[in-house]
């Protein structure tokens, strides 16, 4: 074991809710633990036991497909009974609340919580009323660390290193969980971060987070070492917040016109699900400087990286 | 209440602090009660009690008009589950409360005169301090047709409001004024436009940015009060904007009275006294409506209250219980319990030194009664005896349990806090009295 696999790494509350309070120190023994992970992934004898015993939850209230599986190999990899809540057809439906949903999990002993909500905040609220450890894999337009840690992790195998890296987020940043943590990570890791959107879909006061905001991508990218292209929902497409897919794809849409403006070997990347033809053009994706596969990759790695390093946290540890 | 004293004997309140905002008296004295009314008051009564009448020293504390708080939400009916009328008028009288005027905003509405003939049987019954009916203005407050201003007037509703909801369209609320001047009906409004501030968790600002909460900023309010203004200058209807929450908000009421408009405005404690930061990680305790702004606008307001822009303060007492207010931030209800502490909170305020007290106690009792029509609000002689005795100096910690409104939603939840009231009357007659123990 290395020195930054036996550093313990510091949870508030013994919960991964958010990036704001994480240090640089701790996220890169999390990352070191992960590129751990991510050998012993690329090998054929994946499993490891040092969760076996452990209980593992995937509690999701939004669909998802991608967050959900690598939680669930991610959990199973490293030896955990995991169970995947189905929502949808249990008591929530039902009017149970969330706070009797959490009530009724924790009933249960399980040891990690992995939750999903569409509401800001109600992963940190159930997390006050259960004895386990709570990862929060994205509530409403909040955080979603996980995912942060990923590309973090993603970015400083291909680069070397984050510190003194121009990252351009580019996107609907005013709806995005996975802006807000990016932003705060990035920054925690030393990293310039550049916003780029209309209008519309920067919040308030989005530089005081710590970021430069650009409405135009030809000044956003200008000299930019990592482009991280944000999914925009459709919902947001039809006049409400920008006016059509055709006129967004045309001013803030990723092509190779545009992405000549970043460094030549800057990264593509994007969480996914991708809009092809909406917010990244099929070419960009699959260009040879698209880390977009790796990031899945990495979102496996790292999440075993954060089950392992918060289950050592837990008290029977 | 309206009956007179059941007191054989008048009543001496002695060695007390008398203040009257009425008259701008602040001095030593004692007040006599005769028959539920004030019979007597002044410096000769302060240590002699007239031969015959029963005693209440009242140890040099305040003795103030009780307040007349005019934002009250209630759950009677439709959410007695949250408050009834019963339990909303124990908490005001032991906030030193003596007429709480209750919202439309029940189920169903009050927008009918047997509505309004229901609340007021209802508080005769069941009720220890002065109840009055806010009528809805338009048809369930569905903000499109005019309800019967002039006869739910006549049945004793004393002001006209759209509740929690703005009416969004100009046409309807032009009507509204122009007919209400015809009956010398106020109209109470909350500015909020509903199209920026749909679904709006907070104020737009740093913090929703970091808590990803959808917000909104003071534009909403300044559009729809700017709106209003104009209206008024039009129809000459009697306007009161119901809670003002920012500098902007301020700057246009001040140049419509400048123009001598007649307009009035509130404001509710919860902006006096907090802002957004008070938000903390997700504290439902702390969603309101309009949202709690920043610590600048929250200036803005106490010094608007301090200069006399300002007029009434509320507590906008907005019970909710367990189920809307323990979810997830954006989807919990506005709203947070006050009649019990408003006094409490204002008294802030005065230990600052941001407002003195005798502007306080106008902004809180008559300021409110003047508008609304209402005897009360002074210690003048003849007045009736309603009557708030607090130490504004005693210390006690603020907790939710031992709060009298049936739900338990206080923002002030184990806040220090400076200033208790000892004793209320409604009508001559005690309705609380603060015991030592029980309750601190």
């Amino acid at each position: 074991m290395t020195a930054s696999q036996t550093h313990r790494i510091r949870f508030p509350g013994g919960h991964l809710l958010t990036c704001e309070t994480l240090d640089a120190r701790d996220v890169h023994a999390l990352l070191d633990r992960a590129e751990h992970a991510a050998e012993i992934n690329q090998q054929s004898a994946k499993s490891q036991d040092t969760l076996r015993g452990r209980t593992q939850i995937n509690l999701f209230f939004e669909a998802s497909t991608r967050t959900q599986s690598s939680f669930e190999l991610a959990g199973m990899r490293l030896g955990a009974d995991v169970m995947n809540m189905a929502v949808s057809t249990s008591s929530v439906q039902k009017g149970e609340t969330l706070i009797d949903t959490a009530m009724t999990l924790n009933a249960m002993r399980p040891d990690l919580l992995v939750v999903r909500h569409n509401a800001a905040g109600a992963v940190a609220l159930l997390s006050q009323k259960v004895d386990c450890a709570v990862i929060n894999a994205g509530d409403g337009a909040h955080q979603h660390p996980t995912q942060a840690l990923l590309d973090a992790l993603t970015i400083r195998r291909a680069k070397g290193r984050v510190e003194g890296l121009t990252v351009a987020i580019c996107g609907d940043i005013k709806h995005s969980r996975v802006a807000r943590s990016n932003i705060d990570l990035l920054n925690v890791l030393g990293a310039r971060v550049r916003l780029i959107a209309p209008s519309t879909l920067i919040p308030t006061r989005a530089a005081e987070l710590g970021a430069e905001v650009f409405t135009s991508m030809k000044d956003g990218l200008a000299g930019a070492d990592v482009v991280m292209m944000l999914r925009l929902q459709r919902e947001r497409m039809s006049g409400s917040a920008v006016p059509s897919g055709r006129e967004y794809f045309h001013f803030y849409g990723l092509d190779h016109e545009k992405l000549g403006l970043a460094k030549p070997d800057a990264l593509i990347m994007h969480p996914g699900p991708m809009n092809r033809g909406v917010e990244i053009a099929s070419a960009v994706a699959d260009d040879a400087r698209s880390v977009i596969r790796d990031q899945v990759e990495m979102g496996v790695a790292v999440r075993m990286a954060v089950l392992e390093a918060l289950a050592s946290n837990l008290p029977d540890a | 209440m309206e009956t007179p004293s059941q007191h054989q004997n008048p009543q001496a309140l002695i060695n007390a602090r008398l203040i009257d905002p009425a008259s701008g008296l602040d001095a030593p004295g004692g007040l006599l009660i005769e028959a539920g009314r004030i019979a007597d008051v002044g410096a000769h009564l302060r240590r002699n009690a007239p031969a015959g009448a029963d005693v209440i020293d009242c140890g040099g504390h305040v003795v103030a008009p009780g307040l007349v708080d005019m934002q009250v939400f209630t759950g009677e009916p439709g959410n007695e589950h949250r408050e009834t009328l019963k339990t909303a008028s124990r908490a005001a009288a032991a906030g030193g409360v003596t007429t709480i005027v209750v919202m439309p905003d029940t189920q169903p509405v009050i927008d009918q005169v047997a509505l309004v003939d229901f609340i007021q049987r209802r508080a005769r019954d069941n009720a220890r301090v002065r109840v009055r009916t806010m009528a809805a203005m338009t048809r369930n407050l569905d903000g499109q047709e005019m309800t019967e201003i002039g006869l739910l007037k006549r049945a004793g509703a004393i002001a006209f409001s759209n509740g929690k909801q703005s009416v969004m369209n100009a046409a309807v609320m032009r009507n509204v004024l122009s007919y209400a001047r015809d009956f010398d009906a106020l109209i109470v409004h909350h500015t909020e436009d509903a199209h920026l501030s749909a679904n709006a968790a907070m104020n737009a600002g740093l913090i929703s940015t970091r808590l990803g909460l959808p917000s909104v900023g003071p534009v909403a309010e300044v559009m729809m009060l700017e709106r209003d203004l104009r209206l008024v200058d039009l129809t000459g209807g009697r306007y009161h904007a119901a809670t003002l929450t920012c500098a902007d908000s301020i700057a246009a009421i001040e140049k419509a009275k400048a123009a001598g408009l007649p307009v009035t405005c509130g404001v509710s404690i919860n902006h006096l006294t907090l802002n957004e930061t008070d938000i903390g990680s997700y504290r439902t305790f702390f969603k309101v409506r309009p949202p709690l702004r920043t610590e600048d606008d929250r200036l803005a307001v106490v010094d608007a209250l301090a200069r006399g822009t300002i007029d009434v303060i509320v507590s906008s007492h907005d019970p909710q219980d367990e189920d809307t207010k323990r979810l997830p931030f954006a989807e919990a209800a506005d709203g947070a319990i006050g009649v019990e502490t408003v006094l409490t909170a204002a008294l802030r305020l005065v230990h600052n030194g941001d407002v003195p007290m005798i502007r306080i106690l106008e902004a809180l009792s008559t300021a409110p009664a003047r508008l609304l029509g209402l005897e009360g609000g002074t210690l003048a002689k003849g007045a009736p005896a309603d009557i708030a005795v607090f130490d504004p100096g005693m210390p006690w910690l603020v907790d939710r349990e031992q709060l009298h409104s049936r739900s338990k939603n206080t923002p002030f939840d184990e806040a220090k806090v400076q200033g208790r009231v000892l004793r209320t009357l409604v009508a001559g007659e005690t309705v609380y009295q603060f015991a030592r123990g029980a309750g601190d």
